[in-house]
């Protein structure tokens, strides 16, 4: 049984399709984020689950209950928007139980969910404020609180923390997952930070262009994207693409690639499978992480597949804990990411290390990872 | 929140400012001249009116003329003043306004946070009453008004004041909704609340300034109405502009210039406390806080 599944579901505006047979099943407990650049139907997918688009075709399941024609009141989700939606004209108090006053439960049952949401969230001392007396924090929290107070199957959160300040995103992005993991909620999150999808889900759905790109775990996602888009999309700096074409030798397969002086390099793969070796010859895109690009000291100790190469530094940006590296392969530009300290001088030929474990190679045509 | 206001007007030389209070000064005055003329001339007796300088301050300051023109003056045949006219108007004027600022706030929820089928055509109908003059439609009203048996009452004359002004309330409030961000909306749809609950709950209590709009609006039109109190009403709901208009062109005996001054202040009082009064709460930032910091 799972407990929120999204079958089928097609939505169009008019002639315009712009969520295509969208396919996601969530469980009891999992933190699903959807990610994917702007206009990609993302907040779209989250208002039918919520009731408030009409779906175009397919089904939507809560708790195996198909949820055609049901109103969004009785789906027992919650939902906090974007721009938090508070209601102006009420208190923070009244804003948070007006749900439960529609619900028609009593009142002495509505102040207890009250203080006890307001506990969980630390907002009692703001419950006679009105939205417009609240910091965007504060607000967020209201917000928060409005949608724990229900109590819902389904947690829907629509981008909730773009409107913060970094540093506040920070802070408030570890309390939704605590929050999450004290209460074992079941929550559907949309966001456009690729950050926030990695830290906060157990599953992410990359979407683009009302398409779900690749739906698994992030560690899935980051290391083994299904194609191009995701790999660029997840990950900052995103993954180097770098163009190279396949040699087999010897019954070893191996990326050649060019460096900044236009000598060749050879990359070998630890295990080629069949799908790769039948591109022998022919050109490929080896997508590698800036991390898996280190100095040689920096590279990683357990990995056996360090290959080093000799390569032109371009800009050096140090960032605190790293060293951000420019150098091109392939003709490409690409990012290294190396230790702080990392003895590296702007146009010095260097020792990279390549770290092939990492390295996922892509079809230059269709864009899909070739496995 | 937005940053309040930092600085706004343009700096000016002193010069610059002497000149400028100057001609707004000369402006008020200009504006207020008739007034002050109407009150001078309501508080005089009717010989100083007559043989002297309408400009000049009374020699003997009396309230003769207010009484009179309230309670004991001759309005066609009766002497009674214009008081029971007054209360006419009134009962008149606050269903008409209530009514339409109603309708016309239900008619810019529904069609801006619950859109149907040709609801644009829909709206560009009822933006047509705008522009239909009064004398359109006198004739088709009192065609209704006959059938509905509502022909010279004061019901009758809410109801074509209701139906004239919803244009331009739904106009108002269409507009002003179609600001009012839909997530409140759909926030409310997930707690619960119903289409009558998120009006009253959600939109009303944030209208307010746009509901002050529409009532000085209709206010102000259907009490200084004449043609449709003069046509649709009959002697027991004329309203106070018929009443004034019979009070100054009674013609038995001389004419009291003092009581038909003061009887037009009357008239024109309640519009004056209206914007007075209203135009207080005529305060923006209602929306403050609901949507992004
Ligand atoms: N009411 C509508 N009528 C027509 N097209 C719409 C409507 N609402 C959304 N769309 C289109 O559907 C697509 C998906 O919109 P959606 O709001 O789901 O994007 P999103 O992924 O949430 O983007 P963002 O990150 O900017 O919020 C967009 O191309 C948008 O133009
Ligand atoms: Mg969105």
């Amino acid at each position: 049984m799972s407990f929120l599944k999204i079958e089928n579901v097609t939505k169009s505006f008019g002639p315009v399709e712009v969520l295509h047979k969208v396919d996601i099943t969530v469980e009891e407990g999992e933190f699903l984020v959807l990610v994917g650049p702007s206009g990609c139907g993302k907040s779209t997918l989250l208002n039918m689950i919520a009731g408030l688009e009409e779906i175009s075709s397919g089904e939507i399941y809560i708790k195996d209950q198909p949820m055609g024609g049901v109103h969004p009141s009785n789906r027992n989700i919650a939902m906090v928007f974007q721009s938090y939606a508070l209601y102006p004209n009420m208190t923070v108090a009244q804003n948070i139980t007006f749900g439960l006053e529609m619900h028609k439960v009593p009142k002495p049952e509505r102040e207890a969910a009250l203080d006890k949401v307001s506990k969980i969230l630390q907002i009692e001392q703001l419950h006679d404020r009105k939205p417009g007396q609240l910091s965007g924090g504060q607000r967020q929290r209201v917000a928060m609180g409005r949608a724990l107070v229900r109590n819902p199957d389904v947690f829907l959160f629509d981008e909730p923390l773009s409107n913060l300040d970094a540093k506040l995103r920070v802070d408030m992005r570890t309390e939704i997952k605590k929050l999450h993991q004290n209460l074992a909620a079941t929550i559907v999150y949309v966001t456009h930070d690729q950050i926030e999808a990695l830290t906060l889900s157990t599953r992410i759905a990359v979407m683009n262009n009302g398409y779900v790109q690749q739906l698994g775990t992030p560690k899935e996602i980051y290391d083994t994207p299904a194609n191009i888009f995701v790999a660029s999309f997840i990950g900052s700096p995103s993954m180097n693409l770098i163009p190279a074409s396949v040699r087999m030798e010897d019954g070893d397969c191996f990326a050649e690639t060019t460096n900044s002086t236009g000598d060749v390099i050879s990359l070998k793969f630890p295990n080629p499978g069949e799908a790769l070796r039948a591109y022998n010859g022919k050109s490929i895109i080896l997508g590698i992480r800036p991390e898996a690009i280190t100095d040689p000291e920096g590279a990683d100790r357990h990995s056996k597949n360090i290959q080093t190469v000799k390569n032109t530094a371009g800009v050096i940006e140090p960032a605190g804990s790293d060293t951000f590296v420019a150098n091109t392969l392939g003709g490409a530009e690409c990012v290294a990411r190396m230790r702080a300290d990392a003895e590296v001088h702007f146009g010095e030929i260097f020792d990279f290390a390549i770290n092939m474990d990492k390295a996922v190679p892509f079809d230059p045509e269709n864009e899909n990872r070739i496995i | 929140m937005a940053v309040a206001s930092v600085e706004t007007s343009i700096r000016t030389g002193s010069m610059t400012r002497v000149f400028l209070y100057l001609v707004l000064i000369l402006f008020s005055l200009f504006y207020l001249l008739p007034f002050v003329v109407m009150v001078l001339n309501s508080l005089k007796p009717l010989s100083e009116i007559t043989g002297g300088n309408m400009m000049a301050l009374p020699e003997v300051w009396t309230v003769e003329p207010w009484i009179s023109a309230w309670a004991t003056a001759q309005i066609g045949i009766e002497p009674t003043g214009l008081s029971p006219y007054f209360w006419n108007s009134i009962k008149m004027v606050v269903p008409a306004v209530a009514i339409s600022t109603m309708l016309g706030a239900l008619n810019g929820y529904v069609l801006t946070k619950w859109r149907f089928r040709g609801d644009t055509i829909f709206f560009g109908l009822m933006l047509f009453a705008c522009f239909i003059p009064f004398q359109i439609v006198l004739i088709p009203m009192a065609r209704v008004l006959g059938l509905t048996g509502l022909a010279g009452s004061t019901p009758g004359l809410v109801l074509v004041h209701v139906v004239y002004g919803l244009g331009f309330t739904t106009l108002y409030f269409r507009n002003y909704y179609m600001a009012f961000p839909t997530e409140l909306v759909r926030a409310a749809q997930i707690d619960g609340a119903g289409f009558f609950n998120i009006f009253w709950r959600i939109l009303l209590p944030s209208s307010g300034p746009i509901i002050v709009v529409s009532v000085i609006w209709q206010f102000t039109n259907i009490w200084n109405d004449f043609l449709f109190g003069a046509s649709f009403a009959d002697l027991d709901s004329q309203p106070m502009t018929v009443a004034l208009n019979n009070l100054v062109s009674s013609s038995t005996g001389v004419k009291e210039y003092n009581v038909h001054f003061a009887g037009a202040i009357i008239a024109a009082l309640p519009t004056l406390v209206v914007y007075i009064v209203a135009g207080r709460y005529f305060v923006r930032g209602l929306m403050a806080g609901s949507v992004k910091g």
